[in-house]
């Protein structure tokens, strides 16, 4: 069978405190062995020195779009930007069309997956129905089918009752429930975050309380419910905050930032620039600070991307008319070595840990970490390597990101999955 | 980019000058009915994309004044109301080889959006609630018609200015010129983030506060009916808001009284008011020829013909 014997590489795994130049062994699809001068015995040897080794980066916030928006990503494109953004896994949220709200839906996605990627692809189930926030999805039988988490992204369950009775339910199915938290009476109609600027543009705003507010509400019912709650894209100082606290009190919550939240504030996008459309918004320079310092103090348990693909066509509009969202799978590491690393604000070990256990631990997936028997999936990086960023050359179906020309040093230079290598640089 | 007129913040103040200027010269001209012949053989295209009686004739005839060809397209009976994109409804014009394009879109920074994608000169008419420069020209050739200069004036600016591209048009030219500005309306419609558009801006929601002092009274129109949300009781606005004699009375004695139109009598202004002689309404809708000739000029001789 085939091996795979990764030299010489600066191996970073936090789950077993390596930190260490060493060799790190992938045979059978498994993690063989980390070691010194590891014996080759007929494996594929791969060179890593002056290379970051680390276990392979987990994002556990994408939109695949398929079924139903092919136009604008589709599993096999969508694992290709992950393959070469550096990551073996991703999680896909369920807002396709169908919603994914049935086990029926959760095993046609993992079984394509199968067939046209080899990055691994986790399901994220439906909170509700279609996603409209009524009437309780198949959670129980998503959960056995595969799905690694439940959410109703980018169409928050208004229902208080409705949220409290799913978040007994997944507490009682031990399935995490993750939350865009936006109150859609609060943020109605909104184009940017409410600020100077969306006053000076004469764009509708989405204030920062809209999202305030339901985190506050979920963290209430995760008191009552028990439930393993986990915040989407957090993008608030005041939000940090809260979760801070639920933390500190001992609750079941964690959450996650995007690379976008903490690298841009909203006094320097480009007007009108459908690029910088998403949601939550790109926030103000106060908010950036929190997410850098929840991040830096361990209130941050993940770094997610909200891989959002629209396709040209949807992006070329009026800034307002255009949907929300952004790409990130291939520029998340940059970002977040650009923003977070070289300026010293946390070790690569600690974004190890934001890119694996975290996100690992987060959804219950028995990977995030290079112990001999799990499955084989390792990224390698580049803290060095100078490159720019350019969307027209993007493996995505969509061109829409704001990083685009944007020259970086450090990216991921390989990205291997089962023992295998499936994107090299 | 080509060179237009997106909105008034881009501007220096010598250049508003220029066109002030240029626009008094012109007053006499869009009097009088004359037709020049600076813009001969030009073509100049209105696309309105939201309904519009005044700035869209005021356009037209400040074209055929200048003796340019003014061609006016709504989204009534046009490709706009049959899901062709914005960039491809103007790509098509710009097939045809007009000199600019006058636009009126209901969102904001449409125009901008635009004038990146392509090289044809986009004057802004209005765009959703983000500015309305050829506006705060002609209310500014108003008052310079009325006072010596802008430099040292106290104006009152009273209404919806949250949602409001005169408003926020008129803020960056008055602020430009050292202008004392004062927003005042109910509170959900004037925020307080209004007060870092510019320098020289303060905020109240008292009407007396805004109106003692102020030479200049800018009166928006207010929509409340439109909003379709719970921005102020309903009932109440007139009572606290209006501009009625009497509360024209706490301005200075020779303040004036402006309104970009249309007025809604009885909601935001008094018919006594509306109609009395410290109103220069219609002057403001008379310069609009005039500041329009301007920009245009302006924006058409930068144009190789």
């Amino acid at each position: 069978m085939a091996k795979l014997l990764i030299r010489n590489g600066h191996v970073i795994d936090p789950a077993n405190g390596v930190d260490r130049v060493t060799d790190v062994l992938l045979a059978n699809g498994i993690v063989r062995a980390v070691g010194e001068n590891l014996p080759a015995r007929g494996a594929e040897e791969l060179d890593a020195t002056g290379k970051i080794v680390t276990p392979g980066f987990i994002d556990m916030h994408v939109h695949l779009r398929e079924p139903g928006f092919e136009s604008s990503e589709t599993i096999e494109t969508g694992g290709r930007c992950a393959a070469v953004g550096g990551f073996t896994s991703i999680a896909c949220m369920p807002n396709t069309k169908p919603v994914n709200d049935t086990a029926h839906l959760t095993r046609y996605i993992l079984e394509r997956a199968r067939n046209v990627t080899k990055v691994n692809v986790f399901p994220i189930g439906a909170i509700t129905k279609g996603s409209a926030g009524e009437e309780l999805a198949s959670i129980g039988a998503m959960k056995e089918a595969g799905a690694v988490a439940i959410s109703d992204d980018g169409r928050p369950v208004m229902n208080s009752r409705v949220m409290r009775r799913a978040m007994e339910i997944a507490a009682s199915f031990n399935i995490p429930v993750i939350d865009h938290c936006e109150d859609l009476n609060l943020s109605a109609g909104g184009d940017m975050n409410e600020s100077e600027t969306s006053i000076r543009l004469g764009l509708r705003g989405i204030p920062a309380c809209s999202e305030d507010v339901m985190v506050a509400r979920d963290l209430l019912l995760v008191e009552v419910t028990g439930a393993r709650f986990h915040v989407a894209h957090l993008s608030t100082r005041n939000a940090m905050a809260m979760v801070a606290e639920a933390k500190r009190r001992g609750l079941p919550v964690t959450c996650e930032v995007t690379p976008h939240h903490f690298a841009l504030h909203d006094a320097e996008i480009l007007p009108y620039d459908s690029n910088y459309r998403m949601k939550p918004p790109i926030r103000c320079n106060h908010d950036l600070e929190a997410m850098v310092e929840g991040i830096k103090h361990g209130v941050v348990d993940a770094i997610a991307t909200d891989h959002a693909p629209h396709s040209v066509t949807d992006k070329m509009q009026e800034f307002e008319r255009c949907p929300f969202g952004i790409l990130g799978l291939e520029t998340a590491i940059a970002v977040t070595l650009e923003r977070l690393v070289h300026p010293g604000h946390i070790s690569v070990a600690r974004m190890v840990e934001l890119f694996t256990t975290g996100p690992a631990r987060i959804l219950g997936l028995n990977r995030g970490a290079l112990t001999p028997g799990l499955p084989g999936d390792v990224t390698i990086l580049d803290l060095n390597d100078s490159w720019t960023y350019e969307v027209a050359k993007t493996a995505s179906k969509s061109r829409n990101s704001p990083f685009d020309g944007h020259t970086y040093r450090g990216r991921a230079t390989a990205t291997i999955v089962a023992g295998e290598v499936i994107w090299r640089a | 980019m080509a060179v237009g007129l997106l909105d008034i913040e881009a501007l220096d103040r010598s250049e508003i000058e220029e066109l002030l200027e240029r626009a008094k010269e012109f007053q006499p001209v869009a009097k009088q009915g004359k037709r020049l012949h600076l813009l001969e053989g030009r073509m100049i295209v209105n696309l309105f994309f939201e309904a519009s009686t005044r700035t869209r004739i005021s356009f037209e005839i400040a074209a055929k004044r200048l003796g340019a060809d003014a061609i006016s397209i709504s989204n009534q009976g046009s490709s706009v109301s049959k899901g062709e994109t914005l960039l491809d409804t103007v790509n098509t014009l710009r097939a045809m080889r007009p000199d600019a394009i006058v636009m009126r879109h209901a969102a904001s920074g449409a125009p901008h959006f635009l004038a990146r994608h392509m090289d044809i000169p986009i004057i802004n008419a209005g765009d959703g609630q983000h500015e309305h420069p050829t506006q705060a020209l002609l209310d500014a050739r108003t008052i310079l018609d009325n006072r010596p200069s802008l430099e040292g004036l106290r104006v009152a600016i009273i209404g919806d200015i949250l949602h409001s591209r005169v408003a926020r048009s008129n803020i960056h030219l008055l602020s430009k010129f050292g202008v004392e500005i004062v927003l005042c309306g109910p509170a959900p419609l004037v925020p307080q983030g209004l007060a870092a558009m510019a320098p020289g801006v303060s905020i109240t929601h008292s009407l007396k506060e805004a109106l003692e002092g102020t030479d200049i009274v800018m009166m928006l129109r207010v929509q409340l009916e439109r909003q379709n949300e719970t921005n102020f009781p309903s009932g109440e606005y007139f009572r606290f808001y209006g501009l009625r004699p009497e509360a024209l009375a706490m301005a200075k004695p020779d303040a004036i009284v402006m309104h970009p139109g249309p007025m809604n009598r009885g909601r935001e202004i008094s018919t006594e008011v509306a109609d009395s002689s410290r109103s220069v309404i219609l002057s403001q809708v008379e310069n609009g020829i005039a500041v329009r000739m301007a920009v245009l000029e302006k924006v058409l001789t930068k144009v190789p013909a």
